[in-house]
């Protein structure tokens, strides 16, 4: 049976096909779906751990206890999961272990545009990387075989583009799952002192041999021979986008991204003239190719940056600079924007006026850097918000007293904002730390987290104190308010910053877009057209249905214009009514 | 090289339905035997910004993305949005155009006009626009969120995919209660 599945399904499935029933993951665009698909199968274990350094730790424990385990990240999660991943690949993983990165090649939602084909090399861990929904499911599947066939964790790279396009899927029947569990003792495998990963070690580079004699036969690296003229070599999404517009060309595509098969490398060069690399991003596959002694044609050619479509394939082989003919019409753009209702806008409204500085993190509010609320002035990665308010705070001495804050979200601060919140204490810290708490992991679609009291499954589990947990810490100021109080909120950070040591506000209000919300939805609020005096202090809260049009000046007024209510989006959350001077707004 | 393969477009704002119609099409060339990719940005839809779905069928599709000027078809849920995409549209493109308009931040709050004579400028420069008011057509079908739905009914018109087919399918993607009027909408989408 065929069936329309994006990548993300599709890999999910995939998982479930190999009769794999284990999976842990911290949710990040573009990876989120595929666990939270994956949970919906029959008899599945899965769980969303509070980062995925743990998920990876949990994947391994499971495979170490014989059963075959998946652990699932954004490109950027990798780098917080490095450290057991680099050390895995020395104690082998005993059952498989297959560890899914989705990298986003032009940053559509993340920080930076790290190409993580690089981990397979550094870590010496074998990397598939799929070009469509199909493929995502068949190499998943590849990846546990290799995974149990070489005592070895497995990457499968996937991208936005190839995590969130659909295509048609052959689906198979399952395969069902295997109880091989068990405890086993092995101290020279799985205690990794030096003396035993000395040991270790050597094992790793002889797997890499075999996995490289093993590259040369694995059936998805694949070599297409037809007009010999011009050879691509190319790998995952980028190949589709030149059989696109080069369907005639010769072409090995390569589904096994590391280790790279040598032999087949050499035996397609000896069949083609021309020899073109395409990939997005670093040239990885271009760098080995040429180690090999391989003239190549590679990044003099396509960029290094942002994801490729088949135009800038087709425009760089053929050398075409040609400008488009249809210029693109210069028109507003359309920044995403907080929601109507959203309960950080209240207190980035408020951070905005204070002429703080505003170390920020990964979540929803980071988009209130943008006008009107130009509420946060660092993003750098989950959970750096607390160490740099801290790192500021102590660097400026008493110039920054009373400047510095950190927020962070209440997924992001379970993420990683513990430990730094425990440095802050220990190393006596003078920043406030606002926890914005909507209770959930809003960004990427509401996932549950250890602080919502429900597991992915939807299991009713002990709900984290977030108040209890700051405390112990060692947080003494600590105080809880609600962001669509403003004068609470401004009055609540003026005091704690005025403090001396560390304190934390827990800004506590759920997500209006969050299922469980207790909170009725208000009435839309109105603007009375005659008290309006089109002051436009209510725009400065940025808010989706408020909007501003010109009027008539009418003799002996200074009013240019008003503001007015969208009712269709206004939920009636009250901050508009609390800046207005002139109470022209119920 | 591509001229087996046909690439349609649909943009809008996040919101409007824009993925759902798109999953119905697809599924609908499915079902009438097309190979057919569909690919989409929607990072931040949620929060207001603008959603694009690429659909491309034929024998055999490689790439979800078509390439710049290469869109067959454009189906714009949001009258200004269509400008942002001319440089994918071939010359040879069909246009439907509701509309709707919602207004960006900068035009909310008065820094900036909404854009004006846009159907005058699209008509001067493509053969086929079709304007369509799809919010007051949803309203007479039943509901204004089948918008998305009498959008699908318009550019069936310009698709090799037979009525029943599309019939199966909304019966298909929607609930019991809903399929009715969704079917309406479908047909008022046709005839308009």
């Amino acid at each position: 049976m065929k069936v329309l599945m994006s990548g993300n399904e599709a890999i999910a499935r995939g998982v479930y096909e190999a009769g794999v029933r284990f999976a842990a993951a911290y949710p990040g665009t573009p990876s989120t779906e595929i666990l939270e698909e994956f949970s919906k199968y029959e008899g599945v274990y899965a769980e969303w751990s509070p980062n995925e350094k743990v998920a990876v730790e949990v994947a391994i424990g499971a495979a170490l206890a014989g059963e075959k385990a998946l652990a699932v990240m954004k490109h950027v999660g990798v780098n917080v999961a490095a450290d057991p991943i680099f050390t895995v690949s020395y104690t082998g993983t005993n059952s498989a272990l297959v560890i899914v990165s989705a990298d986003d090649p032009s940053l559509h939602s993340s920080q930076n545009e790290q190409d993580n084909r690089n981990y397979a090399k550094f870590a010496k861990i074998p990397m598939l990387e799929p070009a469509d929904a199909q493929e995502a499911k068949e190499f998943v599947k590849l990846a546990f075989e290799i995974s149990e066939k070489f005592d070895t964790p497995v990457f499968l790279r996937s991208t936005t583009r190839v995590s969130h396009s659909k295509s048609l899927v052959s689906l198979e029947e399952p395969l069902p799952h295997q109880d091989k569990t068990r405890i086993s003792y092995n101290p020279e495998k799985f205690v990794m002192v030096p003396a035993y990963a000395r040991l270790r070690r050597v094992e790793v580079e002889k797997r890499l041999v075999n996995l490289k004699e093993y590259a040369e036969i694995f059936s998805e690296n694949k070599m297409e021979i037809n007009n010999p003229d011009v050879g691509i070599i190319t790998a995952g999404m980028p190949y589709n986008y030149a059989k696109d517009v080069f369907p005639d060309y010769s072409y090995l595509k390569l589904g096994m991204v590391y280790p790279l098969p040598e032999k087949l490398i050499r035996e397609f060069v000896a069949k083609v003239k021309k020899i073109y690399v395409v990939e997005e991003l670093d040239p990885f596959l271009e760098e080995q190719i040429k180690a090999m002694g391989i003239k190549v044609i590679g990044k003099e050619i396509f960029p290094y940056t942002n994801e490729f479509d088949p135009g800038i394939i087709e425009n760089a082989i053929n050398k075409s600079t040609k400008p488009s003919t249809a210029s693109v019409q210069n028109i507003p753009s359309r920044p995403p924007n907080l929601c109507p209702g959203c309960p950080h806008r209240g207190l980035f409204y408020v951070l905005g006026k204070l002429k703080v500085f505003v170390a920020g993190d990964i979540g929803c509010y980071t988009l209130s850097f943008m006008k009107p609320l130009e509420g946060l002035h660092s993003c750098i990665c989950m959970g750096a918000s607390i160490g740099m308010a801290h790192g500021m705070s102590k660097a400026l001495k008493e110039k920054g007293k009373g400047k510095i804050v950190g927020v962070i979200g209440d997924s992001t601060f379970i993420h990683s904002g513990i430990t730094p919140l425990l440095n802050m204490a220990y190393n006596k810290s003078n920043a406030l730390i606002i926890i914005c708490d909507n209770s959930t992991t809003a960004m990427t679609g509401m996932q549950e987290h250890p602080a919502t009291g429900y597991t992915l499954l939807g299991e009713k589990t002990k709900q984290l104190d977030l108040k209890v947990l700051v405390s112990a810490l060692g947080i003494d100021n600590i105080r809880v308010i609600d962001p669509y109080d403003l004068k609470e909120t401004r009055n609540a950070i003026k005091e704690e910053l005025a403090k001396d040591g560390p304190s934390v506000i827990i800004s506590q209000r759920p997500c209006v877009l969050f299922k469980r919300s207790k909170l009725k939805t208000e009435r839309a609020l109105k603007i009375d057209p005659d008290k309006c005096t089109g002051c436009k202090v209510c725009l400065g809260l940025g808010c989706p249905p408020i909007s501003w049009q010109k009027i008539e000046k009418k003799e002996g007024s200074k009013r240019e214009g008003i503001a007015m209510i969208d009712e269709t989006l206004c939920n009636g959350c009250g901050l508009c009514m609390q800046v207005c001077k002139f109470g022209s707004i119920s | 090289m591509d001229n087996e393969v046909k690439s349609i477009l649909l943009a809008g704002v996040g919101g409007q339905g824009i993925l759902r119609a798109s999953d119905i099409m697809c599924e609908a060339l499915m079902e009438a035997g097309f190979d057919v990719k569909k690919s989409e940005v929607h990072g931040m839809a949620q929060r207001g910004g603008c959603v694009t779905s690429h659909v491309r069928y034929g024998s055999k599709v490689y790439s979800p993305l078509a390439k710049l000027e290469s869109i067959d078809i454009i189906i714009s849920f949001e009258k200004m949005e269509t400008m942002r995409y001319l440089n994918y549209l071939s010359k040879d493109a069909s246009l439907i155009v509701n509309s709707e308009k919602i207004y960006p931040p900068a035009v909310n709050i008065g820094d900036l006009p909404y854009p004006k004579d846009i159907t005058k400028l699209l008509q001067e420069r493509y053969k086929t626009v079709q304007k369509i008011d799809a919010t007051e057509l949803a309203q007479k079908a039943g509901n204004v969120k089948a918008a998305n739905v009498v959008l699908l009914g318009a550019i069936s018109n310009l698709m090799e995919i037979n009525s029943a087919i599309w019939e199966k399918i909304i019966k298909k993607s929607f609930p019991e209660k809903l399929i009715k009027m969704n079917l309406a909408a479908f047909q008022i989408g046709k005839t308009a």
